[in-house]
């Protein structure tokens, strides 16, 4: 039972990483209705921008960990945002109007640019990142397995959930989310009611790239290594985690996220650990068979 | 400021935060450790550069905006048979050349036989598809497999390859093939990297990550080419032994491979059920309405496009001799895609070109070494965003109502 409590825990750190993936495919799946699949190598270089402002930090001298978390965190979220920006300039704006094909062939040309982008800049070894909170706290202890929560687990889960609350708040609230919803729906309709679709759709990347940021910074300290051959794997996970929660739906790219997260840990931990990437997809399989719209989302009605 | 100054600006500032995190700070090995290096001069470079670039592609479009549109020509393309048969000869002349442009030669006609394959799913019948390369694998694996647990020869394998995969399209097809367009697209990709991960995995029976050696190559009508041996093709022609007749037997092989595959497909786009995949990727209410069931139209598009990438496998596996779940990533499966959108998705020709530039340019970019993929991703982006319809753009069908669009004054679609 401990260690069963134990793999939950990591499930849902590991979940809320995904989940904060997933709410950049998801929104910009939204506006747009294409798969962003250069999405997961932003949160490789969020991973590496934040491992690069660590390292710069520390030679400065600094060495207090809350700030350099105070300094790196900002710092990488408005880099990789800037990544996002220009992603979506050069590769999926002169796109718009092609078929639907068009930008995913730019996509995974984007993602291939940007792997080996690091790899040549950054060297193709995993790299270590010495920067994270210590410590955690001991849920409860039996038969001589203790239960941790380590900090960095906290900050993670916590961090998220912030994240979330926040941008539902901005998606329902607020004016930019309010033109996010209608770009959505219509797009040249909200353009007819002078909105900037543009400048809409360059928010929504530079938002999804900051979530990935974070994502990756905070990734890169929990388990103290980068490498520029991750992104592909996590983002196709955070990909499966938002269209299992229904995609375009915020809460559903988190609850998707968490349970990826949780079937990879439980999975590791019981069955066998080769298979845990077979496992989450054959359950994407069987979810999208059973219930095509996703677990959160809804089915839309067809248009003739 | 003036606004093309100004945008120039603003454009090199963005290269300056784009580049000081990740080319001005470079991570490097020091004994064990790490450490980093500054280069705040290609920062100043680059940014620079993209100032310069940008100011000259700034004032070059206001000048330009002074112009009209240049107008649509209404040229029509050359004649496609003509274009072909061009090809076919072309293609039939390779092996005059040396052994290494046979070798790119049977690689490019490797791809066109998959671009062709997979066009069947995408171009003609609609459906995305970006696990392509599992059903290539099961083909592979369908060799490896027979002729190491069985000892089947290459020509009793290529049948079963394709039987094998069409088998597999046509079960995983069954229950994902009513999904809508892009989850169909993230469970193919799922069951693409279920099938590579199995075969990592599964080392008793698959090798695992060594894969499968020793395959067997294609025989020449059970003559083997082989340097001795009591019936080998050198000995039976009475002619000299030499490495390069297997590879030119094999590059025939491919050959016919491919001009078969094209010469199905077109076929069967001709066919009611060719028509049925081009009328499912226009409107697939119409269809249903029509009285077709599209989940059986779908099927056979899926089960086809498996059949052929089966074939291909089995080709693959022969002519390597060695497989291994490498080949069969998912960058496999997107470097096929890319050749049916480049090529123009529904382009017979168009494919041809799209797996020539993207086998090619690799391989001109061997000099380029480390900067080989980047300047492959970077060609993809600029390829898609100069032409998005493809270097070949035909989307019309392949059958239509001439005497009925005449009659009524129509234009025939574009």
């Amino acid at each position: 039972m401990a260690y069963f409590i134990q793999q939950l825990i990591n499930g849902i750190t590991l979940g809320a990483i995904y989940g904060l993936i997933a709410i950049g495919y998801t929104m910009v799946y939204g506006v747009v209705g294409m798969i962003n699949f250069a999405h997961g190598e932003i949160y490789m270089v969020g991973a590496f921008i934040a491992a690069i402002a660590f390292m710069v930090l520390q030679a400065l001298g600094i060495s207090s960990v809350i700030l350099l978390f105070a300094i790196a965190l900002p710092v990488t979220v408005v880099l990789t945002a800037c990544y996002g920006w220009t992603v979506e300039r050069i590769a999926y704006r002169p796109l718009r109007g092609a078929s639907k094909l068009a930008p995913i062939i730019s996509a995974i040309g984007m993602s291939i640019f940007l792997q080996n982008f690091i790899q040549i800049t950054q060297g193709a070894r995993v790299r270590p990142v010495n920067v994270g909170l210590q410590g955690g706290i001991t849920l409860l202890e039996r038969g001589g397995f203790a239960v941790q929560v380590s900090r960095m687990q906290l900050a993670i889960i916590a961090t998220t959930i912030v994240l979330v609350a926040a941008f539902a708040f901005m998606i329902g609230r607020t004016a930019i989310g309010r033109a996010q919803r209608a770009c959505a729906q219509d797009q040249t309709m909200v353009a007819l009611l002078g909105i900037n679709v543009d400048r809409v759709i360059a928010v929504t990347f530079v938002l999804g790239a900051g979530l990935a940021a974070i994502a990756g910074l905070m990734v890169s300290s929990y388990y103290g290594v980068v490498d520029f051959s991750r992104g592909f794997l996590a983002g196709m996970k955070a990909f499966t985690a938002a269209v299992l929660g229904g995609i375009g739906s915020l809460p559903g790219a988190v609850l998707g996220g968490v349970l990826i997260g949780v079937i990879e840990a439980l999975w590791s931990a019981y069955m066998s650990i080769q298979y845990k990437d077979v496992a989450v997809f054959a359950i994407l399989i069987a979810v999208l068979t059973l219930r095509p719209a996703g677990l959160l989302g809804r089915a839309e009605s067809e248009k003739i | 400021m003036h606004p093309i100054l100004r945008d120039a600006s603003l454009a090199a500032l963005l290269s300056v935060a784009l580049t000081a995190p990740l080319i001005g700070v470079q991570m490097i090995d020091v004994n064990g450790g790490v450490t980093f290096a500054t280069h705040l001069d290609l920062v100043v470079y680059a940014a620079a550069a993209v100032f310069l670039g940008r100011l000259a592609f700034g004032w070059m479009r206001a000048l330009r905006s002074d112009r009209k549109p240049p107008q649509p020509s209404k040229r029509r393309g050359p004649n496609a048979t003509a274009v072909g048969l061009i090809g076919i000869v072309l293609a039939a002349a390779v092996p005059l050349t040396n052994s290494y442009y046979i070798d790119i030669g049977t690689t490019v006609l490797i791809y066109v036989m998959l671009g062709w394959g997979l066009n069947l799913v995408v171009g003609v019948a609609g459906l995305l598809d970006l696990g392509y390369a599992a059903f290539y694998a099961v083909g592979a694996y369908t060799v490896g497999l027979l002729s190491t647990w069985f000892g089947f020869s290459f020509w009793a394998c290529l049948p079963l390859a394709g039987l094998f995969a069409a088998a597999f399209g046509v079960l995983l097809g069954l229950p994902i093939l009513r999904l809508r367009g892009d989850y169909l697209a993230i469970v193919t990709l799922g069951f693409g990297e279920i099938v590579r991960i199995v075969l990592l995995n599964w080392a008793a029976v698959t090798g695992g990550p060594n894969g499968i050696g020793n395959l067997p190559r294609p025989s020449f009508f059970g003559l083997p080419f082989a340097r001795s041996g009591p019936e080998t093709f050198a000995g039976f022609f009475g002619i000299h032994y030499a490495p390069t007749q297997r590879v030119i037997f094999q590059y025939y092989v491919i050959l016919l491979l491919a001009l078969a595959t094209n010469v199905l497909v077109c076929w069967l786009r001709r066919r009611p059920i060719g028509r049925a995949w081009e009328a499912l990727r226009e409107d697939e209410i119409a269809v249903r309405a029509m009285g077709i069931n599209p989940t059986r139209v779908k099927l056979s598009a899926f089960g086809t496009g498996a059949m052929l990438a089966g074939f291909a496998g089995a080709f693959f596996a022969a002519r390597q001799g060695f497989i291994s779940p490498e080949s069969f990533t998912f960058s496999e499966s997107a470097t096929i895609l890319a050749i049916v959108v480049l090529g123009g998705m529904g382009s017979q020709v168009g494919i041809v070109l799209a797996a020539l530039v993207l086998v090619v340019l690799p391989e001109i970019g061997r000099s380029f070494a480390e900067y080989r993929m980047l300047l492959f991703g970077a060609g993809m982006i600029a390829i898609m965003v100069w032409r998005p319809g493809g270097l070949v753009r035909t989307r019309s069908p392949s059958i239509q109502l001439r005497q009925m669009t005449a009659r009524l004054g129509l234009q025939p679609a574009a």
